[in-house]
């Protein structure tokens, strides 16, 4: 397969940046759309070029590294696929396919499509945890029950990846559905409660001090989220963050 | 052989007394630091997978002053994240039989008699803790419908000991560590270092004393100094180029611990996973493993003759249409007792076998099935029982078999179809063994410090648990272990000396030396002129490993390998391209940088499998197998830890050998017949 890839390149975080257009060919629809960007690499460095640096990692869809903006959409055109499981077979021979960054401000750009998101690191260290010393001396894990419907909600909640999908989708680059489901994770949880309230009103807070925008209920970050988060915590958390508040003025 | 006048085995500070009393009585007598004078004492941690965070968050809370390190964007892209399949632990919540004792005699035979008895011990000890103590920070684990915790069983064990969250539970033990670090953080007891790579270690009037640090936006090179730096940098299956772990996981940490001192103990212990997907072309760049759990209901197997062979790669013929009795289920043959749960080791080296005998089923030859369509059919039969159905048909049952599977292995079966476009619902998956994990590593004492005093390695990094092969489900357990509880006990009996020492300067000659010989590797690998990518050296090493100190070694191939290796590092210096510059961004030269250090491991891994003249584990050398082929292990010659210490060439390396005493369990013959 042959493809047209037009791809954002900036130097640097002050750099400004444009889109360049490579043309790439001899591309096995067996491929992953990075080892295609492998490929564009290969010949990059051969002729003396700088290739075009991007986030990877793992490579299987879970650590949430890769972060690409392909035609208009989060990781590409399939749903609950990251950009490293997203293949060339679901492109069409000889396309013309765009490549950018996450765009946000809480995102600034370091390079090319690597763009930097500590300030989700910020966000749950200001709250994404139940305060438990590690010592191990706590009690039996079955001490705990806790009913399946609840553990199962948890789990779905704890899937995020924290890739930042949701924030690069959002017209706002709102970071809702990324908090809401750290926030939803240990409210569902009885060992989350007795943090529940100020939990959900500091990564509030953080959040807005990074820099994301608001959230307008578009649900755009649902529907590109590569894990399938629901939007139904991001619910979850107004309400905390409501009763934080009442509950601080009464 | 020479380099064995080191008649004394080293000293692995094992603490005295019966094998279910040392660990508690070392913690007993160990020395203490107290809250104000951990204040003054400084750690690095490098790393943030499950034993880095774990470790990082632990010392943190003590009141020790931490610095943590990781190149990825963010601690918790650690490649602990993605492991699928399990945590073990001794609960015995199951009620069948399960202990402490079952725990460490499965993972000291499983690692065929090669593991040191009291640090496996202690690991089975601590397992129940860790998954309290995950619990309480909100681990999301598999529960049952009374709310209590669910458990499965993994690896080829006679309990259920295995917890686990869906196929995810890498994933939700790290961030839980990572929300302890987070906290941490947040508090300002870590300071945290994202995108930084180790590139030495700094060892000053013999103790480590810091590290070199490259900021990896913007090339600089940072001094940090430390009473102690602990290394839980992971694995180096890497050195293959092609294999389950991250793209960026690299041994480069743990080499320059070696360089400087530290011993790297059995490094030709890998441990290569027999269900992956295979290789599909030449651009390939990382395998992907299919979980352990698929052997329960796939059987595995290639067409008996070599014409159905072609007509299947050909597409000729469809795998569903060959017959029964021209197909080879060569596991079942060869291992009837076992069949398809034969361990991880016997698996892959099967699968080799029939695929170097012209049997592999894709264009590549390098393939077998793994076909779940009698699954599916016992399982459709069942259903229509418990349903009353009388006679049902072929569809039905076909249906109904297909529901029963997609609830135990749904999301593997939608994995597998994600990156093959194959339906394995309909026709056969295709795998093939990869490498997947590295018993080897830095050599450590029952304290885990390695050889140089107050360098520590925790995880995948260190040699300790496993012996020649890892059971599945116990390398969670081991970071964790050595993170949350064995570091922060076995690291303060060192630093009680340290409590006078005050903070550690960075402007002595030893950091002087150490930031020079960065710059000067650097300059090295950007000012050469070459023209060839980093990835074309790496996939040639890949090659030589695979083909020679992979599933079957032997003794010419490895002294071949290691010439092989020794030239082409050679050729790398020459004539490696790396284009832009060293002081921004430059993922090329990070890499480059790796890529230099499995140029030195692999040798010394090929060194290490020449000099283990048996069949253990992971390590099969083709001189020593029974007429059937199977493994033959040398316990006379070779019941030790091979500890290499660094001379200049990697294969030149000076061996020190740990004896292991087998105190508490009989060495015997695994057999799977």
């Amino acid at each position: 397969m042959n493809f047209t890839l037009k791809i954002w390149r900036q130097d640097g975080p002050k750099s400004p940046g444009r889109m360049v257009t490579y043309p790439v060919t001899g591309i096995s629809d067996e491929m992953s759309f990075l080892e295609m960007i492998d490929v564009l690499n290969d010949q990059l460095v051969r002729n003396g070029d700088e290739p075009v640096a991007f986030d990877h990692d793992c490579r299987e869809g879970i650590c949430g590294m890769c972060s690409m903006f392909i035609n208009g959409e989060a990781h590409g055109p399939n749903r609950l696929t990251t950009t490293c499981q997203l293949h060339m077979r679901s492109f069409k021979d000889g396309e013309t396919i765009y490549i950018e960054p996450w765009r946000a401000a809480a995102f600034p750009i370091i390079r090319d499509l690597v763009v930097d998101r500590s300030a989700m690191d910020r966000v749950m260290q200001s709250g994404g945890y139940v305060s438990v010393n590690t010592s191990g001396n706590t009690v039996d894990a079955n001490a705990l029950p806790i009913p399946k419907p609840a553990a199962d909600e948890a789990f779905q909640a704890a899937a995020c990846i924290g890739c930042g999908a949701c924030v690069a989708t959002c017209k706002n680059a709102s970071a809702m559905l990324f908090v809401s489901a750290k926030v939803s994770q240990l409210a569902l949880l009885p060992q989350g409660q007795p943090e529940r309230l100020n939990r959900a009103e500091s990564m509030v807070e953080q959040m807005d001090l990074e820099g994301f925008g608001n959230c307008t209920n578009t649900g755009a970050c649902e529907v590109e989220c590569p894990v399938g988060i629901s939007l139904d915590h991001i619910a979850r958390m107004n309400r905390d963050f409501l009763h934080a508040k009442v509950a601080k003025k009464g | 052989m020479r380099d064995q006048k080191q008649s004394a085995s080293m000293d692995a500070k094992v603490p005295q007394g019966p094998l279910a009393d040392k660990w508690t009585q070392h913690k007993n007598h160990v020395n203490l630091v107290n809250p104000a004078n951990k204040r003054s004492i400084d750690v690095i941690v490098v790393g943030t997978g499950l034993a880095g965070s774990s470790a990082a968050a632990s010392l943190a809370e003590m009141g020790y002053n931490v610095k943590a390190f990781c190149f990825q964007d963010s601690p918790r892209r650690a490649h602990s994240i993605a492991a699928q399949g399990g945590i073990n632990a001794a609960k015995n919540y199951q009620n069948d039989g399960d202990s402490t004792f079952r725990l460490f005699y499965d993972t000291i035979k499983g690692g065929d008699y090669r593991s040191r008895e009291a640090n496996v011990h202690r690991l089975a000890e601590v397992s129940a803790n860790i998954i309290d103590q995950c619990v309480m920070q909100g681990v999301p684990f598999a529960r049952d419908y009374g709310g209590m915790l669910d458990n499965r069983s993994f690896g080829g064990v006679q309990v259920s000991r295995t917890f686990y969250a869906k196929g995810q539970t890498g994933q939700q033990l790290l961030l839980g560590a990572y929300s302890a670090l987070s906290r941490q953080i947040g508090q300002g007891k870590v300071e945290m270092f994202n995108r930084h790579e180790m590139m030495d270690v700094v060892v000053v009037d013999g103790k480590c004393r810091g590290i070199i640090a490259r900021n990896l936006i913007t090339g600089a090179l940072e001094r940090h100094s430390a009473h102690a730096v602990v290394l839980c940098t992971g694995g180096y299956g890497n050195t293959f180029f092609l294999s389950t772990n991250a793209m960026g996981s690299n041994a480069s940490a743990a080499w320059k611990a070696h360089r400087k001192g530290s011993y790297f103990a059995n490094p030709c212990y890998t441990q290569i996973h027999p269900t992956c997907i295979p290789v599909s072309d030449e651009a390939q760049s990382k395998l992907t493993l299919m979980s352990e759990s698929l052997r329960n209901d796939g059987r595995i197997w290639v067409p008996k003759h070599k014409k159905d062979v072609a007509a299947i790669r050909s597409g000729a013929l469809k795998p569903v249409d060959l017959v029964e009795e021209d197909r080879d289920y060569y596991l079942e043959r060869r291992y009837p007792a076992f069949g398809n749960l034969v361990p991880r080791d016997v698996a892959s080296r099967a699968a080799k076998e029939r695929c170097d005998a012209g049997m592999g089923v894709n264009s590549s030859g390098q393939a077998v099935f793994l076909d779940f369509s009698s699954a599916i059919e016992r399982y459709g039969k069942t259903a229509a029982n418990v349903k009353g159905i009388e006679s049902p048909s072929a569809e039905q049952i076909e249906d109904l078999g297909r529901e029963a599977v997609e609830a135990k292995y749904g999301n593997l079966f939608q994995m597998y179809q994600q990156i093959t476009a194959d339906n394995p619902y309909e026709t056969p998956m295709k795998i093939y063994p990869a490498v997947h994990y590295t018993m080897g590593g830095l050599w450590v004492d029952y304290n885990l410090m390695t050889t140089v005093p107050g360098l520590y390695a925790a995880g995948e990094a260190n040699f300790s648990d496993h012996g020649a092969n890892r059971l599945g489900a116990s390398a969670l357990m081991q970071g964790l272990a050595d993170g949350y509880f064995v570091l922060p006990y076995t690291i303060g009996d060192y630093l009680a000396d340290d409590i006078r020492t005050g903070a550690i300067s960075t402007e002595g000659a030893e950091f002087d030396t150490a930031e020079r010989g960065v710059r000067e590797r650097i300059e090295a690998l950007m000012g050469n002129g070459g023209t060839t990518p980093v990835d074309d050296f790496h996939r040639e090493l890949g090659k030589i490993m695979w083909n020679k100190c992979g599933m079957s070694r032997n003794a010419t191939d490895l002294q071949s390998a290691i010439i092989e290796i020794q030239a082409l590092r050679e050729r790398f210096y020459k004539d490696v391209r790396i284009p832009g510059r060293a002081d921004q961004f430059n993922p090329e030269l990070d890499k480059a940088g790796r890529v230099a250090d499995f140029l030195e491991l692999g040798e010394l891994m090929c060194k290490d499998a020449l000099e283990r003249n048996e069949s253990c584990g992971g390590h099969f050398r083709e001189e020593h197998q029974n007429a059937e082929g199977e493994a033959d292990r040398d316990d006379i010659n070779f019941t030790h830890v091979s500890s290499w210490e660094f001379t200049g060439v990697p294969s030149e390396a000076t061996l020190h050998k740990e004896e292991l005493a087998f105190e508490n369990v009989e060495l015997k013959t695994r057999s799977y017949k």
